[in-house]
C-alpha cells in the first residue's frame, strides 16, 4: 500500500502553550504544528505531559496561556462537546449500558439523521474496525480488543477533523497490540483523519507516525520523522528514551557550523554532524552509537573502521544476541545487538572480537 | 463426593442444624398469615375455617387508614431525603480521595450499629431542645438518620468504579452536560437510586421504636399495631395487616437487591479494565 501524502497544512498549531499546577508545569511553553492526514505521535514517559497537550486539544483542560487552534479556529473558550476532534480513551469509555451499536450511534444521534442514514454510517463505521455482524452485542460481553475497536468505531462515525487516541493499546497483551499496530496505521491512511497518538511505548510509536515529538518533564525534545528520532537524536535523553543507546566519551578537536571533529579513547578521531541541538559544555561532548549499528566481524574479514574488545556477557533473544563488549579505554563496555544467522548466538563469553562500525552512526548529543 | 462424605462425618448432623435454625428462624413468621385466614379471633391450633374477613374489614378501620397514610408519608420523605444525601456521600465516598475519607465513612454507618433506643432518646433530646414540637416531620427526621447507612451501602456498590471517562466521551461526542447526566450517568446509577429509595422505604415502614419516642399524636403503622395489641379481638386483623407487610417488604427487598446487582455489575465492569 502506498503512503498516503500528508498535505502542507497545519491542522492544529499550538503555540506557546503552557499549563501550570500551582508551581508545577505540567506543559512548559510547548510550539507545535501537526499537519492535516498526519499520523502524529506524542512519545515520552509518564508525567511528560503528553495526556495534558492531548486534552487540551480534546477540550477537557484548557492551557494557562497560549492558544491551540484546530483547522485555522482557536479553541479558547469551545467545549469538548463542541470542538471537530474526538477521543479513544484509554480506558475506551465504552458505554456499558448500550449495546455496540448504541454506543457507535451515540454522537449521532445528536446530528438528528434520517434513521436509515444514521444506520448506514454506524454500519460502515463498524466496517472499518472489523466488527461487522457484532452491532447488538452488549457492552460488557466485548473482549479487551473488540472494546477498542468499539471506542474507535464511536470516534471515527462523527467524521472528526482531527482523532486523538490516549494511549489505545496500553491495555492490550503483546500479541495483540502489534497487530492492532498495523491495523491503526491501515486505517488512518485508508480514513485520511489526523491522529494524534498519546504513547510511552517508542516501538509503538516508532512503528505507527509520520511524525513523533518526544516530551519530557512538559518540554518538547524533538520533532522529527522516527527515523530521524531513532538514528539522530538531538540529546542523550531522547537517544535513551528511543531504545539501547551506548554512549561514548569525546573531547572536541575542531567546531564547525554542521561538523565536529572528535578524539574518544575506543574509537579514535572522527568526523561527525553537528545537531542543530548541540551546545558546546567546554572540550567535552558526548557521542552515541546504537548497539544494532556495531556489526561483529568474523575470523577473516575486515572493515575500514573497527574496534576490538572481550565478550564479558551473552543474552539469547531468539533472533538476536545482545552481547557486552569491553572495548580497552572505554569506562563503560558496548552494547552490541547481533542477529543470530551467522552464529553471534554461539560467540563464547570471553573471546576477544572485533567489531566494525560505520562512523555516520556515531551521532554528538547534547547533554 | 463419597470421599468427602467419609472425612464429614457430622455433615448429617450439619445439615439437621441448618434446617432446625431456619425453622426457628422462619416459622414465627409462617404463623402470621396462616392465623390471618383463620376464622376464629384467637391464635390456636387446630384451625377453625378460612376467611379473608380480617382483610376486608381493613379499609374500613379509619385509625389504619390515617397510620397507613402517615406511614406512607414518612416512608416517602424519609428515603428521598436519606437517597438524596445518601448519593452526594457516596458520589463524595467513591470518586474523592479525602482525608478522613474512611473515618467520615465509619460514622456515617455508625447508626447500623448504634441501640435504636438510645438513638431515639438522644433524638427525643435534641428535638426538644431545638424546640422542635414532635411531629411527623420529626419521625421523617430520625428515619433519615437510620436510613443513611443502608442507603449508602447501596449506593456505594453502584456508584464504585464509575469511570470518569464515560461522561467525558459523552461531552467528546458532542453531548451537552445535561444530555451527559440524561444519557450517561442517570441510567448507570439509576438502579442503585431505585434500589436505595426501596430499602430506605422498607426501613422506615417496619420502624417502631423511633416513630414511637419522636412521633406526635400521629400513628404509624407500627404504632398503630403495637396500639391493637392490647385488644385481644382486634388481633385477626393486626395479624392480616402485619402479613401483608411483611410480602410489602419482602417484595420491596428483592427488587431493590436485583437492582443494586446490576448496577453494581454496570460499573463494576468499566471498573475492572481499568485497573
Amino acid at each position: 500500500m502506498p503512503e498516503r501524502p500528508v498535505a502542507d497544512r497545519p491542522m492544529i498549531e499550538i503555540t506557546n502553550v503552557t499549563r501550570s499546577y500551582g508551581a508545577f508545569k505540567a506543559l512548559d511553553d510547548a510550539n507545535l504544528v501537526i499537519r492535516e492526514g498526519e499520523f502524529f505521535s506524542l512519545l515520552g514517559p509518564s508525567g511528560c505531559g503528553k495526556t495534558t497537550l492531548l486534552r487540551m486539544i480534546a477540550g477537557f483542560d484548557n492551557p494557562t496561556s497560549g492558544t491551540i487552534a484546530v483547522d485555522g479556529q482557536r479553541m479558547e473558550g469551545i467545549p469538548a462537546n463542541r470542538r471537530p476532534t474526538n477521543m479513544v480513551f484509554q480506558s475506551y469509555a465504552i458505554f456499558p449500558h448500550l449495546n455496540v451499536e448504541q454506543n457507535v450511534a451515540y454522537g449521532l444521534k445528536r446530528l438528528r439523521l434520517d434513521s436509515a442514514e444514521e444506520k448506514r454510517r454506524v454500519e460502515e463505521a463498524l466496517g472499518q474496525v472489523s466488527l461487522n455482524g457484532l452491532g447488538k452485542r452488549g457492552a460488557t460481553e466485548l473482549s479487551g480488543g473488540q472494546r477498542q475497536r468499539v471506542a474507535l468505531a464511536r470516534a471515527l462515525v462523527m467524521r472528526p477533523k482531527v482523532l486523538l487516541l490516549d494511549e489505545p493499546l496500553s491495555a492490550l497483551d503483546k500479541k495483540l497490540r502489534e497487530q492492532m499496530q498495523v491495523e491503526l496505521r491501515r486505517l488512518q491512511q485508508a480514513v485520511g483523519i489526523t491522529f494524534v497518538l498519546v504513547t510511552h511505548d517508542q516501538y509503538e510509536a516508532l512503528a505507527m507516525s509520520d511524525r513523533i515529538a518526544v516530551m519530557f518533564g512538559g518540554r518538547i525534545a524533538q520533532v522529527a520523522s522516527p527515523k530521524e528520532i531513532y538514528q539522530r537524536p538531538v540529546n542523550r535523553q531522547v537517544a535513551d528514551f528511543l531504545g539501547g543507546m551506548n554512549f561514548v566519551k569525546a573531547e572536541i578537536v575542531e567546531e564547525q557550523n554542521a561538523s565536529l571533529l572528535v578524539d574518544t579513547l575506543g574509537f579514535g578521531r572522527i568526523k561527525t554532524d553537528k545537531p542543530k541541538a548541540f551546545v558546546r559544555n567546554g572540550s567535552g561532548a558526548t557521542l552515541g552509537i546504537r548497539p544494532e549499528r556495531l556489526r561483529v566481524l568474523w575470523d577473516d574479514s575486515s572493515a575500514k573502521f573497527e574496534v576490538s574488545g572481550k565478550v564479558v556477557e551473552r543474552h539469547y533473544f531468539g533472533e538476536i544476541t545482545h552481547l557486552i563488549v569491553e572495548i580497552p579505554g572505554l569506562e563503560k563496555p558496548l552494547s552490541v545487538t547481533e542477529t543470530n544467522d551467522f552464529g553471534a548466538d554461539d560467540i563464547p563469553v570471553g573471546s576477544s572480537i572485533r567489531l566494525a562500525y560505520d562512523p555516520e552512526a556515531l551521532v554528538a548529543l547534547a547533554d | 463426593m463419597s470421599g468427602l462424605r467419609r472425612f464429614l462425618p457430622g455433615r448429617s448432623w450439619l445439615g439437621a442444624y441448618a434446617a432446625i435454625y431456619v425453622g426457628f428462624l422462619y416459622l414465627p413468621v409462617i404463623f402470621l398469615p396462616i392465623f390471618s385466614v383463620n376464622t376464629a379471633a384467637t391464635p390456636k391450633f387446630p384451625l377453625s375455617g378460612y376467611t379473608l374477613k380480617w382483610y376486608e374489614q381493613l379499609p374500613h378501620t379509619p385509625a389504619l387508614l390515617d397510620a397507613a397514610w402517615n406511614s406512607l408519608i414518612v416512608g416517602i420523605s424519609a428515603s428521598v431525603l436519606a437517597t438524596t444525601l445518601g448519593i452526594l456521600a457516596a458520589r463524595a465516598i467513591t470518586r474523592y480521595r479525602f482525608p478522613g475519607r474512611r473515618s467520615i465513612n465509619g460514622l456515617i454507618m455508625a447508626p447500623l450499629v448504634l441501640p435504636e433506643i438510645i438513638v431515639a432518646i438522644s433524638m427525643l433530646l435534641v428535638m426538644l431542645q431545638l424546640g422542635l414540637s414532635l411531629s411527623l416531620f420529626t419521625v421523617v427526621l430520625g428515619h433519615v438518620l437510620i436510613c443513611i447507612p443502608y442507603s449508602m451501602t447501596v449506593l456505594i456498590s453502584g456508584f464504585e468504579g464509575f469511570d470518569r471517562s464515560l461522561e467525558e466521551a459523552s461531552a467528546d461526542l458532542g453531548e451537552s452536560a445535561f444530555g451527559t447526566f440524561r444519557r450517561v450517568t442517570l441510567p448507570m446509577v439509576m438502579p442503585a437510586i431505585i434500589s436505595s429509595l426501596l430499602v430506605s422505604f422498607t426501613i422506615s415502614l417496619d420502624e417502631f421504636i423511633i416513630a414511637f419516642f419522636l412521633t406526635g399524636t400521629e400513628a404509624t403503622l407500627p404504632i398503630y399495631i403495637w396500639g391493637q395489641l392490647r385488644f385481644a379481638a382486634k388481633l385477626p386483623g393486626v395479624l392480616a395487616l402485619g402479613t401483608l407487610l411483611l410480602v410489602l417488604s419482602f417484595v420491596m427487598l428483592s427488587i431493590a437487591e436485583i437492582l443494586r446487582r446490576r448496577a453494581a455489575r454496570r460499573t463494576s465492569n468499566e471498573g475492572g479494565l481499568y485497573a
